[in-house]
């Protein structure tokens, strides 16, 4: 046996690379100045064709790369800019909205952005019917119709809706992913069977947008790769680069930004942010997502048709508690279905754990030794606040028994109005208070047969008069008097449905102390990268 | 016999070997397969809900099960599987809409890159190590080796790999972080390296970017040396118990009779013996880390095949798991193939 020597070989060139690769790790120790490095876990992402990217991690990259008739000012919460658009108005019939576009644009590959380009993006993405579609279906437009209601003359795009909707509603479903302009010369190039060029974009290596970037790579559940858009106008990107990794761990994105080699990360948790006090090379950003979290509860069983009950539980429950120790910072105290920063949000929080008086109200309400099973999933937020759930109803009497389980499983049962009561979570779909508003407080057909979906079907609840106040409110002009609308209609949902509202998500964005300027988009937009400098 | 019938009789002896190899291949994938694919179905995660989410209308999750073949009968879900795997096709992943071969040849470059070092580091640490204890049973280094390994065994992955990180990366600044690469050079090898082989030591001194080359060894170091740990520890426990084993055996006492030096005893007698079963550890060994590191891909955010395959189930992505899991079938198979045929190398009466 002669491998000794041959050991000994590699063991040496082994030692030997070890020393030398030790050595230049310390060589980049910072990010590259024009560029961006941003850890976060990206595998969320299904597409990153603006017709298809529904992903919080997917919206946050076409939110980069393209342009919206429309868009939001990530600097001013809610505010609403010119995009490719110069002007916009409606007609007298409030049915017609003509926006006029902005002369001299041009889409990163050097063709000019026309108001051609915008009726067929919003074309395109109502015929690929994909996930976000339903967003534009919402004006009447279907596969169908379309064509005839969205059309290009000459540099005004007209569009109209199949009735009058609240100019606002349909502005701010402009500003979403889905209504993205894309390029149409280039799609219709490498366009397959009359597709729209939905093959070319499918692999995300390549984009066709106005934005401040474009995608130069991008490597599924690793990284995606920016660079600045030379031709980009609307927003001018600040850093040329953008790299993001997928760092799936807290602890580990916590120590890469510690070290200096990513200069944000966007997942880190409540005791990440307490290890990192006192670090003055990093600093915590806080503000707050779309996402609420909340307890519903079925109402084929009578129990959670009586009034004084449902109060019981409202009182019973430990929100400041929780928000205070596990949930600290990333999650908030929240009580109506509109998540802050929606327009008419809620902000007020009236309830608070009081067990005498959830125990007067149990008592009141006639349910006797009431027990309740609740869906939860099994991610470890979720079954901390079950268990303080379970806890603090215990105490007024109310018996819980958690039925924990996987998310798509229990989604199915929740569709399928098959849960009891269920702990879960809503993030909106696009920046207006209909989307909400349509989901909690709508449900015009509450037989099983019903179509509807939403998820005051989902819970058997009838709304009654909270339908026609989500008709209205979806239709009034007068922008003052719809937000007076959806908070009359959120107090109203908030003391009489079978909903909880408990918490809306916060986030917490660490970055290093020499940069400035991002954007994580809070609950009704998704992250601006080029507005970061550094 | 003459000599033309018994180079046909030894001939047709091949064959007939090769032939049940052969067959028992087959029927170890056609097993594997058919296992997977049953668990794959009975896992209660419907992949059309994951992915079209919560807002879907049940017209779109109707148009999407078609279009996934999922309303079709379970066995015929089932042949058309096999069918396309027969001929190189593995599906499309659900998630990502990439061919799911395209996808693991993507991830897999970078978990073979890591195990390869990581079970290096463990043959060249641990088969010394077991020797060394072997040859002084009770001894101090003995002790030593047996604790180094215990605690191997028992150390969580998970918390090793990131208290690791925290001393070499984090205080010691000794090793590169996370990832493959520092940022700068991530940007520079999509576009300045050609990725022949999508290991980026390989790919980087093939191209002779030796600053990149050294800066992916310092990113690499560290999870290949927990890998290369844990496989240490199970490697120096076996070497250690058949060392002993062949130690005790007659032939070991006849050489050291015939005054023949220690160090000869051990490594060319006693050695060629232990290589026999040890090809066997080393080679599951090197398995398990091709397939199971998924807790230090996921600390070490190490694209890799364990984290792929580990996303996609749950996320109900099917013929992602299928298809890492046939690569990983296959890795198995081929690697019990070679250590097959190291035994006829090291193992004279393995030829016969």
């Amino acid at each position: 046996m002669t491998f000794s020597p041959a050991l000994r070989r590699v063991g040496s060139a082994a030692i030997a690379a070890l020393m030398l690769g030790a050595a230049p790790a310390a060589l980049f120790a910072e990010t590259p100045a024009d560029t961006l490095v941003i850890a976060d876990a990206i595998d969320d992402i299904v597409s990153l064709d603006p017709a298809e990217a529904y992903e919080f991690s997917g919206l946050d990259v076409v939110n980069n790369i393209y342009n919206s008739l429309i868009e939001l000012d990530p600097t001013k919460p809610g505010e609403l800019v010119a995009g490719l658009a110069e002007s916009w108005s409606v007609s007298e019939d409030g049915l017609t909205h003509s926006f006029k576009m902005k002369s001299g644009l041009a889409f990163a590959s050097g063709n000019p952005v026309t108001a051609e380009d915008a009726a067929y993006s919003l074309i395109r993405a109502v015929k690929l019917n994909k996930s976000p579609a339903f967003i534009l279906n919402q004006f009447g437009w279907t596969a169908d119709n379309v064509e005839q209601m969205v059309k290009a003359e000459g540099d005004t795009l007209s569009i109209t809706t199949d009735k009058v909707y609240a100019p606002t509603f349909l502005y701010n479903c402009l500003t979403a992913g889905v209504a993205s302009v894309v390029d149409k010369k280039l799609l219709e190039e490498n366009a397959v069977d009359g597709d729209y060029g939905y093959a070319y974009l499918s692999d995300g290596s390549k984009s066709a947008g106005s934005g401040a970037y474009v995608i130069k790579s991008y490597k599924p559940k690793d990284a995606y790769f920016l660079e600045a858009n030379p031709n980009a106008a609307v927003f001018k990107p600040t850093l040329a680069k953008v790299l993001m990794r997928h760092v799936p761990e807290a602890a580990t994105q916590r120590l890469m930004l510690e070290k200096g080699d990513i200069d944000i990360a966007r997942e880190l948790t409540p005791v990440d942010v307490e290890g990192m006090a006192g670090n003055a090379d990093v600093t915590v950003q806080q503000d707050v997502g779309g996402q609420i979290f909340y307890l519903s509860f079925n109402q084929k069983n009578e129990n959670y048709k009586n009034a004084k009950f449902l109060d019981a539980m409202r009182w019973a429950i430990d929100y400041q508690a929780m928000a205070d120790t596990f949930l600290k910072g990333s999650m908030v105290v929240h009580q109506a279905f509109l998540p802050k920063g929606y327009l008419g949000a809620l902000e007020d929080t009236p309830y608070h754990l009081d067990v005498e008086k959830a125990k007067a109200l149990l008592a009141e309400s006639g349910v006797a030794e009431p027990k309740i099973t609740l869906d939860v999933r099994n991610a470890t937020d979720r079954m901390e606040m079950a268990q303080s759930i379970q806890n603090t109803f215990g105490q007024v009497g109310i018996t819980v028994e958690l039925n924990i389980g996987d998310g798509a499983e229990q989604l199915k049962r929740y569709r399928a109005r098959q849960h009891d009561g269920t702990l879960q979570s809503w993030g909106p779909d696009y920046p207006d208070p209909q989307t909400n508003a349509g989901s909690f407080a709508w449900n015009p057909d509450n037989s099983d047969e019903g179509k509807v979906g939403t998820l005051a079907w989902r819970n058997a609840y009838d709304p009654g008069p909270l339908n026609g106040m989500t008709d209205a409110a979806v239709v009034e002009g007068d922008a003052a008097k719809r937000k007076a609308m959806y908070e009359e209609e959120q107090k109203i949902h908030r003391e009489t449905s079978p909903f909880i509202v408990m918490f809306q998500i916060g986030y917490q964005t660490g970055r290093r102390a020499n940069l400035s300027g991002f954007y994580t988009g809070g609950a009704i937009d998704s992250a601006a990268y080029w507005t970061v400098t550094k | 016999m003459t000599t033309s019938s018994s180079n046909l009789s030894r001939l047709t002896g091949l064959l007939r070997s090769t032939a049940g190899v052969l067959i028992s291949l087959a029927f170890t994938f056609l097993g594997l397969l058919l296992v997977t694919f049953i668990i794959a179905r009975v896992v209660p995660i419907d992949p059309v809900l994951s992915i079209l989410g919560d807002r879907a209308t049940e017209a779109q999750i109707e148009a999407e099960r078609i279009r996934l073949g999922l309303d079709k009968p379970l066995w015929e879900q089932f042949g058309i599987y096999i069918w396309q795997a027969l001929h190189g096709d593995l599906g499309v992943s659900i998630r990502t809409k990439q061919p799911v071969i395209d996808e693991i040849a993507q991830y897999f470059p970078a978990t073979l890159e890591l195990a390869t070092l990581g079970t290096l580091f463990g043959v060249l640490l641990g088969v010394p190590a077991g020797v060394l204890a072997a040859t002084k049973p009770g001894s101090l280094v003995d002790q030593f080796v047996r604790l180094v390994g215990l605690m191997g065994y028992s150390m969580p992955v998970f918390w090793l790999g990131l208290m690791g990180l925290l001393l070499f990366y984090g205080v010691l600044d000794w090793v590169g972080g996370p990832g493959r690469l520092d940022a700068a050079y991530d940007i520079m090898l999509e576009f300045e390296v050609p990725q022949r082989t999508g290991m980026i030591l390989l790919d980087t001194a093939l191209a002779g970017r030796w600053d990149m080359f050294f800066n992916a060894v310092s990113h690499i170091v560290l999870p290949a040396g927990i890998l290369g740990y844990l496989s240490m520890a199970y490697i120096s426990r076996m070497t250690r118990s058949f060392m002993m084993n062949e130690l005790g055996q007659e032939y070991i006492t006849t050489a050291r009779v015939k005054g023949m030096p220690e160090r000869r005893v051990i490594w060319v007698h006693a050695m060629k013996n232990v290589m026999v079963p040890l090809i066997t550890v080393i080679a599951l060994s090197y398995a398990y880390l091709l397939e199971g590191a998924v807790l230090t891909e996921t600390i070490f955010s190490w694209p890799g095949l364990g984290s792929y395959i580990t996303d996609a189930l749950l996320v109900g992505d099917m013929p992602a798991v299928l298809g890492g899991t046939v690569v990983v079938g296959v890795v198995y198979i081929g690697l019990n193939m070679l250590s097959d045929l190291l035994y006829r190398f090291v193992d004279p009466r393995a030829r016969a």
